[in-house]
């Protein structure tokens, strides 16, 4: 079951976005970390669960000596990429809901563009899972994804500049968002499709993600806590993981129809039947988006339109702040910065409390939805 | 060309490996319910048999979907195409297309495979069926 009933996020916090951080990894994570604990109104003192990526560089026991926690009693990693963001959410729900946790701090941290960026070829030896990829030359994950992307064009007759829509949404939004990194600097389509082909002819420069370095921290705890906190409590109303059995470390090659998220469907259904709400009821979407056309997948993968129909939905104005379905207010992975999709977590949070950079008004339900996991988050 | 990042065969998939230096494209078939599977593994998901057994592909198959491989901004001597096939025997494969300009490349177009030595190499790559 994906539905949870006494489960909130009490705390959010993240340091600055940038290309270049300029100190550690464990600091960008102590910094968020203490900022979300402080966002909650309480004390390192105060945390006994935590949950972060299999792929994040930060060991949980020294960012324990660094905060000053004394005691924790549960912790957990979650494996693959971006779908952790809300996968994390879900650990640190059932761990609450269970008892076998108070208040769990979620964290993720790095210096994936100063450091080891994260989305260069992989020119390592391959291994085993990745035999059937590497030595084709899929060796980044913009190819990885773009196979799949290309059939979605072709079945549909989607075209790249249907994706570049997207982007220019992102940029417009991130242009009034003081903490993106892309802060007032919109792109047009025409800057769009004279960006140079990152994998042709699917994905073009602005069609991507940004590296970024930063780090971003929530706090998840129980609802009967929410009096002490010192910002209105977000219910954690539903989380989802979907996993099928054709998925594979890249992408979904082996799915009989890859011009849908099928894995993105299955969250949906479960958040749906979780919460009691459908597509309509969504005020804002926050949309994982390493790339632009995943949006599109998923728009359709949650019932927001039909399939093939994104390119159209888009095209209409829906997505922007005064549309049926704003999305990624703050920006997205485009325009905010790429904290593996926490900060995509974090916005969530801010437009149910009503704080956010770019507010949608009256946000009684909000999605964050990445791939292959989803939240609904709503109002206590 | 670019260069090639050689596989590392392991008790599950080396059987492929070495039909391939054997210009032989093999797949993997359940001993029991005798389904085909690619990516190789030690299970069938239908029977759960341990048994498996190896049937040579015909080498046909037409192409799923498909990208230009090419740095976006060094030099490459050689743009890859990566194309998903998928083969009559119904399993997809992650390869490469040769013998072919992307400008020629369509979805569904066939191609059958040919095996071509990258400096040691050896890997399963597609061609147009009848030439480009
Ligand atoms: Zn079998």
């Amino acid at each position: 079951m994906a539905g949870f009933d006494d489960v909130i996020i009490a705390g959010i916090g993240h340091t600055e976005y940038s290309k270049d951080s300029g100190r550690s990894e464990m600091q960008l994570a102590c910094e968020a970390a203490l900022a979300a604990i402080d966002d909650a109104g309480l004390a390192p003192a105060a945390v006994d669960g935590m949950v972060t990526f299999t792929l994040d560089p930060n060991d949980e026991l020294t960012l324990m000596r660094n905060l000053g926690i004394p005691e924790l009693r549960y912790w957990s990693r979650t494996p693959h990429g971006g779908p952790g963001s809300n996968t994390m959410v879900q650990h640190a729900a059932a761990a609450v809901t269970a008892g076998v946790a108070d208040a769990v701090l979620l964290y993720r941290a790095f210096n994936e563009r100063s450091g080891r960026r994260f989305g260069q070829p992989n020119q390592r030896q391959s291994m085993p899972g990745l035999n059937w990829y590497l030595p084709f030359g899929v060796d980044t994950p913009a190819k990885s994804y773009a196979l799949a992307f290309q059939r979605y064009m072709y079945e549909f007759g989607v075209t790249n500049e249907d994706f570049g829509r997207y982007s220019v949404v992102a940029r417009k939004h991130a242009a009034t968002n003081p903490n993106a990194w892309f802060y007032e600097r919109p792109i047009t389509l025409a800057d769009h499709q004279a960006s140079r082909w990152i994998v042709e002819p699917i994905l073009r420069l602005l069609d991507m993600c940004q590296e970024s370095d930063g780090g971003a921290a929530l706090v998840v705890t129980r609802a009967d806590r929410a009096a002490d906190l010192r910002h209105p409590a977000v219910r954690v109303i539903a989380a989802a993981d979907g996993h099928l059995v054709d998925g594979s470390v890249m992408y979904n090659y082996y799915h009989r129809d890859l011009a849908e998220f099928s894995e993105a469907r299955f969250v949906a259904r479960q958040l749906w039947d979780a919460s009691g709400i459908g597509p309509a009821a969504v005020d804002v979407a926050m949309i994982y988006e390493n790339m632009s056309p995943i949006v599109f997948l998923q728009l359709e993968a949650y019932g927001f339109c039909g399939r093939g129909e994104a390119k159209d939905f888009i095209a209409g104005g829906n997505i922007e702040l005064d549309g049926v379905l704003p999305v990624n207010p703050h920006g997205g992975l485009l325009g905010e910065g790429y904290i593996h999709g926490v900060n995509n977590v974090i916005e969530g949070v801010r437009q149910v409390r009503g704080s956010a950079a770019n507010q949608v008004a009256n946000v009684e339900h909000a999605l964050v939805a990445a791939g292959r996991s989803g939240l609904v988050l709503g109002r206590l | 060309m670019p260069p090639v990042i050689p596989p590392v065969p392991d008790a599950d998939d080396r059987f492929f490996w070495d039909g391939v230096a054997h210009h032989k494209l093999l797949l993997q078939a359940c001993a029991d319910c005798g389904r085909l599977r690619h990516p190789p593994g030690p299970m069938c998901r239908h029977c759960n048999s341990l048994r498996w057994s190896t049937q040579e592909a015909a080498g046909r198959g037409h192409v799923y979907t498909w990208l230009v491989s090419q740095h976006p901004t060094q030099q490459d001597a050689a743009p890859r195409i990566v194309a998903l096939v998928e083969l009559e025997e119904g399993v997809r494969i992650v390869s490469n297309l040769v013998d072919v300009d992307a400008a020629h490349v369509v979805n569904d177009m066939t191609v059958e495979v040919t095996f071509v030595d990258y400096e040691g190499t050896v890997l399963p790559q597609f061609r147009p069926v009848g030439g480009s």
